[in-house]
């Protein structure tokens, strides 16, 4: 299946190159790339980089070089849920360690793997800015705060729940 | 109780929605400095109330705003810096996430006096959900006749757009923020030439914190001349406070800068102690980069006073026994708490944020991790850790910004205080994989240095 936006997502992207001054479009690839791994499995595989490239009239390698800088893009493929643990000095005061230990005893993986269900990824990652509700992880676009071994367990539940439905 | 300026309102429901906002006095400073100052006389309040930039630097921000080149027919720029990353802060977010309007106000009356017409706030990405509470609260102004065009027919015009990050620190450095704002790595550039000068798409542009610029609000509403005689010195005003770690009530705290450290960790109004009857032994008081301090030093200056939650008292004693500011990400540490751990921690948090351009920087962050990791895990020498700050001194001073001195700042500063557990690290390598150090000496009264000696 070739990557395409849908009609909604294209102006979407012309609304977002509104924002910038004439010419400048290429202020919208941080954007444009987060919409990108929204709407094509939740990484960015070349075809999708070359395809935004293509959308802004930019180099591939322009793409490429700002897709691999930053760490919210995925550049291989991911679990349906992505379970992104914080494991900096703040919330390692407060126990990430054995959040993280209890997350891939759940699962049964290692930090940067997926299940064999295609199902959960387990990443670590640094600081994302709840350090007073800590310790915590990202899943989706929201934060899950505060967790204990129980509400880990809440989650993996609410997820098959949902990936069942 | 002490005055509140940017959190007084946050208890009122519905206060993220305009006509909430409005009702309870929102829009007033707006109105005023668009109706009744001009940009100037803005600069000149906001340079009276002596704000200091809430991101970290602590820089003046009227000051800040007076270096900004006003070429004729080249626009100019504002941009927000909410890329809130450093260790310990969720300062930002409380503020955007519950009175967005506040923020808007501070950014429209900013973009006024500087001139600016079109304003991005640029929040880190992974702040996914704030994105939209901000979009619809600048909708809300708009219809309110608050942006677009001929703003409450002053014939001022300002829009604001709201630009995500994708998960980088180095991006709350201004200039990597800019180049990220471009569509680019987040490389910081060489200065001079200074955003004021040459910044957004080689125009000239200021970025200043979202504090900072919600902080505006209050001091066009009450005058700078009333905002500076509130806090101590050239401390003024208040400060929002992230206080994390082990505390009864880690939170977001508005403080007039005006109370102790003790008080702040200690009092029911703020942190409200350390969670079951612990000791404290240690807290990094500004933010992950900022010199850790041991219990003993924090409470109390080398010259034996009381250790004030002010930018000048945090900074008593400079690196030797004082510690910063910062950006008001309050980490204490209860005496379960391992050093070497933490300091492995953020060791590791620089090494993975550096982007690379510096080798001292590229190559030292990871050094540094890889040296803790192994004192750490038992098999450190005790040459390693003369290796550790050697590596760290080459870096400070030696990179094109300060991400290199961030990391070499808690480095340091934990082997100058914390120098004998690591030695024990080194010692018992087999013992330290089972137990922490513990409290020690750090929070025993230390001899009280001559104020002339410091």
């Amino acid at each position: 299946m070739a990557v395409q936006f849908s009609e909604e997502k294209l102006n979407k992207v012309k609304e977002i190159i509104a924002r910038y001054p004439e010419g400048k479009q290429k202020s919208a690839l941080i954007p444009v790339l987060h919409l990108a791994q929204e709407s094509f499995g939740g990484w960015l595989s070349a075809e999708t980089m070359d395809y935004v490239a293509s959308l802004l009239q930019l180099t591939s390698i322009e793409v490429y070089e700002v897709a691999t800088f930053y760490s919210m893009y995925n550049l291989k493929p991911v679990g349906k849920y992505l379970f992104e643990v914080c494991q900096t000095g703040p919330c390692m005061l407060r126990g990430s360690d054995d959040i993280i230990a209890y997350i891939r005893e759940k699962l049964n993986i290692g930090v940067g793997e997926t299940t064999t269900d295609g199902l959960f990824t387990l990443k670590t990652v640094e600081c994302l800015g709840a350090c007073g509700y800590a310790p915590m992880m990202q899943l989706g676009k929201h934060f899950r705060e505060h967790l204990t071994k129980a509400k880990v367990d809440e989650i993996i539940a609410e997820c098959r729940r949902e990936a069942n439905n | 109780m002490g005055r509140k300026l940017l959190l007084d309102k946050a208890h009122i429901e519905g206060i993220r929605y305009y006509d909430v906002y409005r009702k309870n006095g929102g829009y007033a400073a707006a109105e005023k400095a668009l109706k009744s100052m001009s940009p100037d006389l803005v600069t000149e309040e906001v340079k009276k109330s002596g704000l200091r930039g809430r991101g970290g630097a602590g820089f003046p921000t009227g000051l800040k705003w007076s270096f900004l080149a006003k070429p004729e027919g080249v626009p100019r720029y504002l941009v927000c810096n909410a890329d809130e990353s450093e260790p310990g802060t969720f300062k930002d977010r409380y503020l955007m996430e519950f009175l967005p309007h506040l923020l808007i106000e501070g950014l429209l009356i900013s973009s006024f006096a500087l001139g600016a017409n079109r304003t991005y706030i640029y929040i880190r990405g992974e702040y996914a959900w704030i994105p939209d509470i901000l979009e619809e609260a600048i909708r809300e102004a708009h219809k309110n006749g608050w942006l677009g065009k001929n703003i409450q027919g002053t014939g001022f015009d300002l829009e604001i757009y709201v630009q995500r990050g994708a998960g980088a620190y180095i991006c709350g450095e201004e200039t990597a923020l800019i180049e990220s704002l471009e569509g680019k790595r987040g490389n910081p550039r060489i200065k001079p030439p200074f955003p004021a000068v040459k910044g957004l798409w080689q125009c000239p542009t200021v970025v200043n914190n979202v504090e900072t610029l919600a902080a505006v609000v209050p001091i066009i509403n009450i005058g700078g001349d009333e905002y500076v005689k509130i806090g101590i010195g050239k401390s003024t005003g208040t400060k929002l406070i992230s206080a994390c770690g082990n505390i009864n009530k880690p939170g977001v705290y508005e403080i007039d800068m005006t109370i102790s450290v003790e008080e702040f960790i200690y009092s029911d109004e703020y942190c409200g102690g350390i969670p079951n009857g612990k000791r404290l032994k240690a807290c990094i008081p500004g933010g992950s980069s900022v010199p850790i301090l041991p219990a003993n030093l924090l409470l109390k200056t080398a010259k034996g006073e009381p250790r004030m939650m002010t930018y000048e008292s945090l900074n008593d004693g400079g690196f030797a026994t004082g510690s910063m500011m910062g950006s008001g990400g309050f980490i204490v540490f209860d005496e379960d708490q391992c050093v070497v751990r933490h300091t492995l921690s953020l060791a590791r948090f620089y090494h993975h944020e550096s982007c690379g351009q510096c080798s001292p920087c590229r190559e030292g962050t990871g050094w540094m991790e890889r040296v803790l990791k192994n004192i750490e895990n038992g098999k450190g020498k005790m040459s390693d850790i003369d290796l550790l700050w050697d590596i760290q001194r080459k870096i400070e001073g030696n990179t094109i910004c300060p991400l290199g001195d961030a990391a070499a700042w808690p480095v340091a500063a934990a082997i100058r205080h914390f120098r004998d557990e690591f030695e024990w690290h080194v010692r018992n390598p087999e013992e330290a994989l089972k137990r922490n150090f513990g409290l020690a000496h750090y929070a025993d009264p230390l001899p009280v240095v001559a104020a002339a000696a410091v």
